[in-house]
């Protein structure tokens, strides 16, 4: 059909892939170093998700691509339309069809299950990188589970604003052990990375890390006690579906200042309003 | 009377314990190729005292400061600290895990340079806080009470405890790193040239603070200096070193007002006629 290898990549490289996502399964939350291929997109398209879909996917798997909650974003219609030409893998929108999704910056609003694979793409993967510049301290720190830097991070927060003003990218502790940027997904999301029936892998292209969180694994926000961890979301009303419990965006409709919240979750979305209320 | 507290080491267990070196170091030696970092190094440290390490440029001091704090990994020798938990312990022989823990809980390190000992991207409170939280303390009000507290045992205003150290002027950011060192209750410190890089007032205030600082803690200091009027004023006992020997050690006045080796001699003589 094509003149493609399946999934675009090369067996060996495939293999090479495969092998930091068995390592990063078998130490949940730790970053494994791989060599990142050139893909044929930009960085900033989510290479390092693009990477670990193509070592994950089978020729019976069924893709979903999201990009902040939808599926037809020009970033999701294009690696949806990379695999389709060169896996030929069934696709769908539906989250709960699909056996792989591929997401930059959401969660599924649906639950996930055993069958499924989430895939991350991850701008940076080290939690700490703007408190410590240098690598071989973050690598020491991590080693040594000798987190009071991570904290700090949070104190800052507190000091500046009043509460923990971080809302993407919320750091969390992995099995009681290794603490891990969960990719720029809102912090609401946070809570469904814990305990979740799917495995989630998380693919950084240009800094070359993959790391996972194996079914069912412990996934705990950072706080402070007197400052406990709150997965929030715009206090609203969905205005296409009613929704009052998934993930809202905040869209100006006129250039009148008129604005509405609506899911950001399109599947989810459509889903409710046809009759899941 | 306690018997109860003497049942570990028999009825004397107390006093056995206070007569024990806080730190015991050993024929350390470090070379870097075929030069001498420092070599043949041996002294006991006992609590609540004052260690100075004087010498010229180049004679080894940093090298042993930092073989000392487990910085430097020294070719031989031993140097044993008295821990809390299980007694003298060769921090040579522990993991890195062991020695970070001893780093951040009952050892400080103040180093000459403020910015090297200090995050220059947060807040005064932030690095205060940040060896209570690395040693588990999880609730932000505490925390903040605590920096505040210790911003002040430093002469720091604590309305000023959200301010980045790069908005402190040298002496602040230097009281900032020892009140960012000192807030575990550490029972050692080790300093290099601490007063180095300041003018000759600032240096008196801070001289001033840390003496209190160190009496009131009952602090245990190895101290690195050029500056034979600070070792004056702080240490209750001196090495002299030279070409990575220590080649005169005693009473601090006794070194400084009757030296016996020709290179003290030489040392206190030029300080003198400044
Ligand atoms: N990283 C290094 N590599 C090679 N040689 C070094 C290194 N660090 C120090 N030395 C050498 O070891 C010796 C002792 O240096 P050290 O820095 O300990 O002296 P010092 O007494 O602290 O000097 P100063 O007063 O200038 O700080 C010197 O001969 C120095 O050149
Ligand atoms: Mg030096």
């Amino acid at each position: 059909m094509s003149d493609y290898n399946f999934a675009y990549l090369d067996e060996d490289t495939k293999r090479m892939i495969r092998r930091a996502i068995l390592k990063g399964i078998a130490v949940p939350g730790y970053q494994v170093p791989f060599a990142s291929r050139e893909m044929p997109m930009p960085y900033g398209w989510g290479t390092g998700g693009v990477q670990v879909t193509a070592a994950t996917l089978v020729p019976e798997d069924v893709l979903k691509v999201i990009d902040q909650g939808a599926d037809d974003t020009t970033n999701a219609v294009s690696i949806r339309k990379f695999f389709q030409k060169t896996a030929a893998v069934a696709v769908t929108e539906r989250t709960r069809e699909a056996t792989v999704i591929q997401t930059r910056h959401r969660v599924p609003e649906m639950p996930l299950t055993q069958d499924q694979i989430l895939v991350y793409q991850v701008p940076i993967p080290e939690p700490m990188r703007f408190l410590e510049p240098r690598e071989t301290e973050t690598r020491r720190i991590h080693a040594l589970a000798d987190y009071g830097l991570m904290q700090v991070r949070l104190y800052e927060d507190i000091a500046r604003h009043g509460e923990i003003a971080t809302s993407y990218a919320y750091p969390v502790e992995v099995a009681g052990r290794y603490v891990m940027d969960p990719s720029p997904i809102p912090k609401f999301d946070n809570p469904k990375l814990d305990d979740c029936p799917a495995i989630q892998l998380f693919g950084a292209g240009r800094e070359q890390r993959i790391y996972a969180l194996p079914p069912f694994t412990r996934v705990r926000s950072l706080d402070f006690d007197d400052h406990p961890f709150v997965a929030s979301k715009a206090d609203h009303a969905c205005a296409i579906c009613g929704s009052t419990t998934s993930y809202l965006d905040e869209v100006i409709t006129d250039d009148a200042g008129g604005r509405m919240f609506v899911c950001s979750d399109t599947d989810y979305c459509a889903e409710m309003a046809e009759g899941g209320a | 009377m306690d018997m109860a507290g003497a049942s570990g080491g028999g009825i004397w267990g107390n006093q056995e314990a206070e007569a024990r070196p806080l730190l015991s170091v050993r024929g350390v030696e470090k070379r870097y190729g075929t030069r001498i970092g420092c070599t043949g190094v041996s002294f006991d440290l006992w609590p609540g005292e004052v260690l100075g390490i004087v010498g010229e440029s180049g004679s080894g001091k940093s090298t042993l400061l930092g073989c000392l704090s487990g910085q430097l990994r020294p070719d031989s020798g031993q140097v044993i600290f008295d821990t809390r938990d299980h007694g003298p312990i060769d921090t040579l022989s522990m993991s890195e895990a062991e020695r970070r823990h001893l780093g951040r809980t009952d050892w400080a390190f103040v180093h000459q340079n403020p910015r090297d000992g200090l995050r220059l991207g947060v807040s005064a409170g932030g690095n205060v806080g940040e060896r209570l939280m690395a040693n588990g303390a999880r609730h932000y009000g505490n925390i903040r009470a605590t920096a505040a507290d210790w911003l002040e045992r430093v002469e720091i205003d604590p309305t000023r405890i959200d301010d980045r150290p790069r908005q402190f002027s040298g002496g602040m950011q230097q009281r900032l790193q020892i009140a960012r060192n000192l807030v575990s209750g550490p029972r050692l410190a080790f300093m290099d040239e601490p007063t180095g890089g300041l003018d000759v007032s600032v240096q008196a205030r801070l001289l001033d603070l840390l003496r209190g600082l160190v009496r009131d803690i009952g602090l245990s200091v190895v101290l690195v200096t050029h500056d034979l009027a600070v070792v004056r004023l702080l240490a209750d006992r001196l090495m002299v070193m030279k070409g990575g020997h220590v080649i005169e050690a005693g009473l601090t006045d006794q070194v400084l007002d009757d030296p016996q080796h020709a290179y003290t001699q030489l040392l206190v003589s030029s300080v003198l006629q400044v």
